[in-house]
């Protein structure tokens, strides 16, 4: 089942919860709605389940306009940041809630049920109560709770926030394999970029009510729309400098850049990402010189600090293992940086030409 | 040194147990005095006085007296309706002042609280100006209806209603403040009505709190008296309620028919402490259960 999600607008008093947001989620696909805290990602979640009503604009589920009706009646599994398992009730009777509440026949609760225990590998543990469950645990009864009634779609609100490292990171493979499995379409919301880009088939970037951009992973990641996305995606190295005539010049660098060929030069910011850093022992065209400050492994790279005295800035490069054995890096080091690409934003001129 | 013992003293956490053994045995002498001479003594009296002649006299004093039967009577149907009325109405403050955001949500927050502070007499004495079928603001109304509510059965609920209102409110309030509202959307998400909801999974969260306001409600509705002395108009076998006929028994040199009645009071408030006490060990061990077995599987 589609969504579409078309002009929404929500306030909260004067806070600006969602300015004009469209989004399209196409049918079977796992979204991710990615953004920082109070960029209205769980606002939109809540609109689109019902549970919070928009000021203005409409949800589409397929073809039919849902923005009317209420979260009872939208027919869609919501798993909450903190579970909100009842905590009177066993694991059994909390997945059974929602088919009990439309009074399903008994046979057929207890078959559905079992069926989900099993689906969420917590057999045998039917007879126990929430506060007797790990937080994994309780995260996947919720999800068998949303799953028990056939949800048209499954929407999860930071589904793995409350957790701790290891079992984050078992419980997004389990889940994406689920996915794969039942074929429902689902959104979740998460600030966590590492997550949204292990899981998701598209990734919709949040910043104060609004998208910054929609794609794949690999989309967002190689081509990022703004500034904020940059940024937003993991470590960058900043610099600023101005474009000019298919240059840019950014202290020490000075690269082709097409996208601009007027003579009048304008501020612009350089992003580069520590992997895109190169290092070397010896100068290139277009290198920094600098000093190893600092050299951290982990895990498949190791994270290294060059301070450049000249400019007075802190680089961040990610160097393989094998580079770094190779060039027999060690601290106070002197070496040569260069950059092997670089994203150039230009922030909106003040006027209009 | 000095600053050692102090520290010492802090990580035991009993900083009475360096206290000179003298002012100790003081100290706890003074509490039991209190308590013999506040407490103990009179609650003891009002039983040996009850049984001055036995159990014989004290049954024939409580229900050999038709007045007193009815007093016994009426108490048991005044306090059940206003408990009743108090709880319905008190689960319903407490999920609107809880659940949704309003202008005037605190002013009725505070509203609440008003019974326990202003005295029951000047609460009677309201009722009786406002509900008199002579000079009364509704007057007009009520002799069109023909329905007395001062001087008759009716105003002694009112008061009583009035009186012990705060009390299952007060419990619930803070309790469903903790809770928070996260176990309803879960419900409302997954289909269930409104009416599902309550039943199934808000009242469920908070029986345990509810019971108590109750138990406590219940004390307090059967002591009352001040309120219910102004509205009642002391009519004999009418608005005569327990707590009215003890006063009046001893007013009328008939001390052991009034200590029979005290006693029974007194043995509804002691059975609603016992069953006050026995509901927070029966809470406390059902979390304790809880804590427990999370520690074990997490």
């Amino acid at each position: 089942m589609s969504i579409s999600v078309q002009n929404l607008s929500k306030r909260f008093g004067d806070f600006v919860a969602l300015k004009n947001i469209s989004l399209e989620v196409p049918s079977d696909s796992l979204t991710a709605l990615l953004g920082p805290s109070g960029s209205g990602k769980t606002t939109l979640l809540r609109i689109i389940s019902g549970l919070e009503t928009a000021d203005e604009g409409s949800i589409l589920f397929k073809e039919e306009d849902v923005t009317e009706r209420s979260a009872r009646d939208r027919e869609v599994g919501f798993v909450f940041q903190h579970y909100a398992l009842f905590r009177h009730m066993t694991v059994f009777e909390n997945i059974a809630f929602g088919m009990r509440v439309r009074n399903a026949p008994k046979p057929e609760v207890r078959e559905r049920v079992n069926e989900l225990l099993h689906l969420v590998r917590l057999e045998g543990l039917g007879q126990r109560y929430p506060s007797e469950l790990s937080g994994g645990q309780r995260q996947r009864v919720a999800l068998a709770r949303a799953l028990a009634v056939k949800p048209r779609m499954l929407l999860l609100d930071e589904p793995f926030g409350a957790l701790d490292a290891k079992v984050r990171q078992e419980l997004r493979t389990w889940l994406r394999k689920l996915h794969e499995e039942m074929h429902v379409t689902t959104v979740f919301v998460t600030h966590d970029q590492e997550e949204a880009f292990e899981m998701a088939d598209q990734v919709v970037v949040m910043s104060q009510g609004h998208i910054e951009q929609t794609g794949t992973p690999q989309a967002v990641f190689d081509n990022p729309a703004t500034s904020f996305v940059m940024d937003f995606l993991g470590n960058v190295n900043v610099f600023h400098g101005r474009v000019k005539s298919g240059r840019v010049e950014m202290g020490p660098f000075n690269l082709q850049y097409d996208d601009y060929q007027h003579d009048e030069p304008r501020n612009a910011t350089a992003y580069v990402r520590p992997h895109e850093l190169d290092i070397d022992r010896a100068p290139s065209q277009a290198s920094l010189q600098g000093t190893i400050k600092q050299i951290n492994p982990a895990g498949s790279v190791l994270k290294v600090r060059v301070a450049v005295e000249e400019f007075g800035v802190d680089l961040n490069i990610d160097v393989t293992h094998y580079r770094a054995k190779s060039l027999d890096l060690k601290l106070n080091d002197k070496v040569y940086v260069h950059p092997r690409s670089v994203r150039v934003f230009m922030p909106e001129p003040d006027y209009v030409i | 040194m000095h600053v050692n013992t102090i520290r010492t003293q802090r990580t035991a956490g009993k900083m009475v147990a360096n206290e000179p053994l003298w002012f100790r045995i003081l100290l706890i002498s003074l509490c039991y005095l209190i308590a013999t001479v506040l407490i103990i003594v009179p609650l003891i009296y009002v039983f040996v006085q009850a049984f001055a002649d036995g159990f014989s006299g004290w049954w024939k004093n409580l229900f050999e007296d038709a007045e007193t039967r009815h007093s016994v009577f009426l108490t048991l149907m005044v306090v059940p309706l206003a408990v009743i009325v108090n709880t319905v109405c008190g689960v319903a403050a407490a999920w609107t002042l809880t659940k949704f955001r309003f202008p005037g949500r605190t002013f009725l927050m505070t509203a609440l609280d008003l019974p326990f502070a202003v005295s029951p007499v000047v609460a009677g004495l309201m009722f009786v100006l406002l509900y008199n079928v002579r000079t009364g603001y509704f007057a007009p109304v009520l002799n069109y209806l023909d329905i007395k509510i001062i001087f008759a059965w009716p105003g002694i609920v009112l008061a009583t209603m009035f009186v012990t209102m705060p009390f299952v409110a007060r419990e619930l309030i803070p309790l469903m403040q903790a809770l928070g509202d996260d176990e309803e959307l879960a419900a409302v998400s997954l289909g269930a009505s409104p009416w599902q909801i309550f039943w199934r999974v808000t009242l469920p969260n908070i029986k345990w709190g509810l019971l108590f306001g109750i138990i406590q409600c219940n004390a307090r509705a059967i002591g009352e008296f001040g309120a219910v002395y102004v509205v009642s108009g002391r009519i004999e076998r009418e608005t005569y309620t327990m707590a009215l006929r003890v006063e009046k028994l001893f007013q009328d040199y008939n001390n052991p028919g009034s200590y029979a009645v005290a006693s029974v009071l007194t043995l509804m408030a002691l059975s609603t402490l016992i069953a006050k006490v026995m509901l927070e060990r029966m809470v406390a061990a059902s979390m304790n259960e809880a804590t427990h077995k999370t520690g074990e599987h997490s």
